[in-house]
């Protein structure tokens, strides 16, 4: 959910970007980073740990704390609460350490 | 390799105000930060602060952030990359960066690590379950991309950021059903815990959450009361519904990129943890590697500016390149630092400083 009236801030709809998230079709805006994009879309669990597949979502949304890693265009580990959103890119929930190829 | 007599690593309010003042020395200066958008954690901060007029106090935060992007922007000899992560940093002053996809490495004279602080964690029972966020998290969530945390909030911690915050998800629209402090008083001002005690939401004092209750994401957390021994007092249980716990419990200094270097460290608990041991111009025990602002100790931003332009004042000194009006703004900005720090907040921050100090000298 956005925030749609704010006493001090302006929020504008902004364009829209399209996304992929676990196969699907998803919308976000200009200046969203993913992590931000997938909570307006009600999406909270980013990750599953490793060893006992916990649910897993951001905790600190400014690139610290590691709790935000998804795998982003076959890329594992990126800090989704940092980057970026663009158009087109695959999002997908990380549920391993993340292997490099 | 790339070379550069300065870089400043993290564009918050202590990095931006060094930048000004390397640049205006005629450094050659180089500012990284990580974010999307520069200005550290100001540009989430809606509220107005305090201070004196030339620590632009009754500014927003985010107007602030303007202020200090706009007075680096113009010079050529300052060079700033955003979306940009320092990843290493050498006793040589060897940096690796990761930067649009790849690794650069530069070099310099000197560096100013002004890298800020991160949210402190509470331990609880399923402490782990999405829905559970950091009160800054919540703040960037809300106030820089405009979106809701959830639709029942439960805070945890009074002091002023938690109460700020609190008082940021009402205005957001939020229901905030309370705020739980484990302490028997409340942490922050007098005038932010009225305020948003005027608005409906009750302050619960010694109060702890117990363990955070859900599945897939947070459904309700169960809270706790505390003894004046801060033990749990049987039978005091009570389960609240919410889909998001907002953990305001304090700030740690980021100062994981000085110990990459073995500079010497410190925990002191009056600046908020581990900090580098510095001297009288925040000088770290390696060589030509400074620190500033929250890194070096958890304050405000104001506290995080007057430090930012002093250390890169002293820096430019340092590096036998002066600020034409080197002396007069040392002296001035030294002045406006013991000003904050003259309060009943800053005591704290002095006690630790002098802590440090005398590890310095052992």
């Amino acid at each position: 959910m956005r925030i749609e009236q704010h006493p001090i801030l302006n929020f504008e709809k902004k364009k829209e970007i399209s996304f992929i998230f676990e196969g699907k079709q998803v919308i976000g805006y200009e200046g969203d980073t993913i992590a931000s994009a997938l909570h307006a879309l009600g999406v909270k669990t980013l990750s599953y740990s490793i060893k006992d597949k916990r649910p897993r979502g951001f905790y600190c949304a400014i690139g610290n704390c590691a709790s935000c890693h998804m795998i982003v265009n076959g890329v594992p580990n990126v800090r989704t609460c940092i980057t970026p959103l663009t158009e087109g890119i695959k999002v997908e929930r990380q549920h391993n350490k993340g292997v490099i190829k | 390799m790339i070379k550069r007599e300065l870089i400043i690593i993290g564009g918050g309010p202590a990095g931006l105000s060094a930048a000004k003042m390397a640049a205006e020395a005629n450094l050659d200066v180089l500012l990284i930060d990580r974010s999307p958008a520069l200005g550290g954690q100001l540009i989430k901060q809606t509220h107005k602060f305090f201070g004196s007029k030339k620590q632009n106090a009754k500014m927003r935060g985010i107007d602030i952030a303007k202020k200090l992007i706009n007075d680096v922007k113009d010079y050529k000899n300052l060079e700033i990359i955003s979306n940009a992560t320092v990843v290493g940093l050498y006793p040589d002053k060897v940096l690796t960066v990761f930067y649009d996809g790849k690794y650069i490495r530069y070099q310099a004279d000197a560096v100013i690590v002004a890298t800020g602080a991160s949210e402190k964690f509470l331990a609880f029972e399923n402490n782990d379950l999405p829905g559970i966020y950091g009160a800054g998290a919540i703040q960037t969530l809300m106030n820089v991309y405009g979106v809701l945390p959830g639709k029942d909030v439960l805070m945890v911690g009074s002091g002023n950021i938690g109460l700020i915050v609190t008082y940021q998800l009402l205005q957001a629209g939020v229901n905030v059903k309370a705020i739980v402090e484990a302490a028997p008083n409340i942490g922050g001002y007098k005038v932010h815990a009225s305020k948003v005690r005027r608005l409906g939401v009750p302050i619960m004092t010694s109060t702890t959450i117990k363990r955070a209750i859900g599945d897939e994401s947070l459904e309700a957390v169960e809270l706790i009361s505390l003894d004046s021994k801060w033990q749990e007092i049987e039978g005091t249980n009570q389960i609240i519904d919410v889909d998001t716990l907002c953990i305001s419990v304090g700030l740690s200094p980021m100062h994981q990129i000085l110990s990459m270097v073995n500079a010497k460290m410190k925990f002191v608990p009056e600046l908020g943890g581990v900090v580098a041991v510095v001297d009288d111009i925040n000088q770290t025990s390696v060589e030509s590697i400074f620190v500033c602002g929250d890194a070096l100790g958890i304050e405000e931003a104001s506290s995080a500016m007057m430090e930012g332009y002093l250390t890169g004042l002293n820096v430019a000194k340092y590096l036998g390149k002066p600020h034409p009006n080197s002396e007069e703004l040392i002296h001035n900005y030294h002045h406006e630092l013991d000003l904050l720090r003259n309060g009943p907040f800053g005591q704290k921050t002095l006690i630790g400083m002098k802590k440090l100090k005398e590890a310095s000298h052992a």
